[in-house]
């Protein structure tokens, strides 16, 4: 199979305070590094973009994020995304003010889906990215959680994506929490579900732990591109390496 | 270096923008002030978003005729992304919408066959191609930039310019897209430079060189 395109490869790095943490299905976090570092050294390797999804998603230590956002903006020229506890125009505000591009909003939309037109009227579609966190609870549904697969919407997935991109999302970012910290691979099935049925590009998101994962992910998925946290947070490959894999499984990227 | 104004209608972000100028060491300041922008030694047009409602706050703004003055008075000028598209004499986004006519041509919907890889709006990396017939780029906003390397793109609409007013197109699921045009003193990207690495870091250290 030949992709007419390239395919863009993501790091996710998930903030809790001022540092990278990481954990298995959103839970059990552990401290993994500093953001700016991290973000520096993957813009170097050749990352197509950058996401930052705040895990805590309080609305106290804001500054936090901030912060680690406008350093990175400093000297960082990719996208970058930051996602959790966007709640209002003026929340986006200030995450774009600090240097990011785009904003991933997950909670707020389920809970008021009008906030995604709002937001994409304000600052276009492009800016804007549904997020969506899916379980899988049986052959044909999957379920979207939303505070880090703690709470259950009764949404189902594939139709809630449809919806978003109704509602004006330039973009989705699609993690399966079941997969998600286990090293065992994208919910294919998921990404396939969704994808071929909407028009705006498609992130696959959780369970990354080998360039074949990504692959399937594009190839079987229909993904447009591809995060992934732990199998670059613990240079397992760098992101160069992933790259020329998938460049010889016949799928494109940025070199 | 030349001063350079970032014109700000309210539309859209220029935050990443100023960072990537800041970057530079460019002599810059945003406005929205047509007075402004009229002492400006170089324009950097910026946008996203739908074409009608931003050239509506650019117009409402009076900054459209201080654009207009400052590319016939000869200093350099950049659009960038919807600021590019705006340089057109007319775009078919949601109606038609009059542009300002810097550079000849119109600016229409991306059209792609439809199969499961094909996404509107076309968005990530793609290639700068130099224009049909040649082998190179030969113009200066493009000094040092070796053909097939890649820049961010993020739209649905593109302009259709003119052979010789094209500087670079590219290859989206392959359909051959504008992607960057020059007529004298101004230029359009449909890419962000500001979000392309080196070589978008690259064009606009040249476009502050020129």
């Amino acid at each position: 199979m030949i992709v007419p395109k390239k395919i863009r490869v993501i790091p996710r790095l998930d903030i809790k305070g001022a540092n990278v943490i990481k954990g298995v299905h959103l839970e059990c976090l552990h401290i993994v590094g500093n953001p700016e570092e991290m973000a520096t050294r993957y813009y170097s390797q050749g990352a197509d973009e950058l996401i930052y999804m705040d895990v805590v998603a309080s609305l106290y230590g804001r500054n936090n994020l901030l912060d680690i956002v406008e350093k990175t903006a400093k000297n960082v020229f990719i996208p970058l995304t930051v996602g959790g506890g966007i709640r209002s125009i003026d929340d986006i505000k200030s995450v774009l003010r600090a240097g990011a591009d785009k904003v991933a909003i997950n909670t707020h939309a389920t809970l008021n889906p009008q906030f995604i037109t709002a937001a994409a009227r304000t600052f276009g579609s492009q800016c804007i990215v549904g997020s969506i966190e899916a379980k899988k609870i049986n052959e044909d549904r999957w379920e979207v959680f939303t505070d880090n697969g703690r709470v259950e919407t009764g949404l189902d997935a594939v139709n809630w994506a449809i919806n978003l991109e109704q509602l004006g999302a330039g973009e989705l970012l699609i993690t399966s929490i079941d997969q998600e910290g286990t090293a065992k691979g994208y919910d294919t099935e998921l990404i396939k579900k969704i994808a071929p049925n909407i028009s705006i590009p498609v992130i696959a998101c959780g369970g990354a732990g080998k360039p074949e994962d990504m692959v399937l992910a594009v190839k079987e998925g229909f993904a447009d591109a591809v995060a992934a946290g732990n199998i670059f947070h613990y240079n397992k490959y760098s992101i160069a390496e992933v790259k020329k894999f998938l460049r010889e499984r016949g799928i494109d990227t940025r070199s | 270096m030349r001063k350079t104004i970032v014109i700000d209608y309210g539309f859209g972000n220029l935050f990443s923008l100023t960072k990537a100028l800041a970057f530079l060491g460019a002599n810059y300041s945003v406005s929205d002030n047509p007075e402004e922008v009229e002492k400006a030694e170089a324009i950097i047009l910026p946008g996203v978003g739908a074409f009608g409602d931003g050239i509506a706050e650019l117009n409402k703004r009076g900054l459209n005729e201080a654009v207009i003055e400052g590319a016939k008075r000869g200093i350099p000028l950049l659009g960038i992304c919807l600021g590019m598209q705006f340089l057109f004499e007319k775009s078919h986004e949601f109606g038609e919408h009059k542009g300002l006519g810097l550079i000849k041509g119109e600016v229409k919907r991306i059209t792609l066959t439809e199969k499961p890889f094909f996404k509107i709006p076309h968005t990530g990396w793609s290639p700068l191609l130099p224009p049909d017939g040649t082998e190179g780029f030969n113009n200066p906003l493009f000094s040092g930039i070796k053909p097939g390397s890649e820049a961010y793109f993020v739209h649905s609409y593109a302009g259709k310019s003119q052979t010789d007013d094209i500087i670079a197109n590219t290859i989206y699921c392959e359909t051959k897209i504008l992607a960057a045009v020059g007529k004298g003193n101004v230029f359009g990207t449909q890419f962000h430079p500001e979000k392309s690495g080196e070589i978008g870091i690259q064009i606009l250290n040249n476009f502050l060189s020129l």
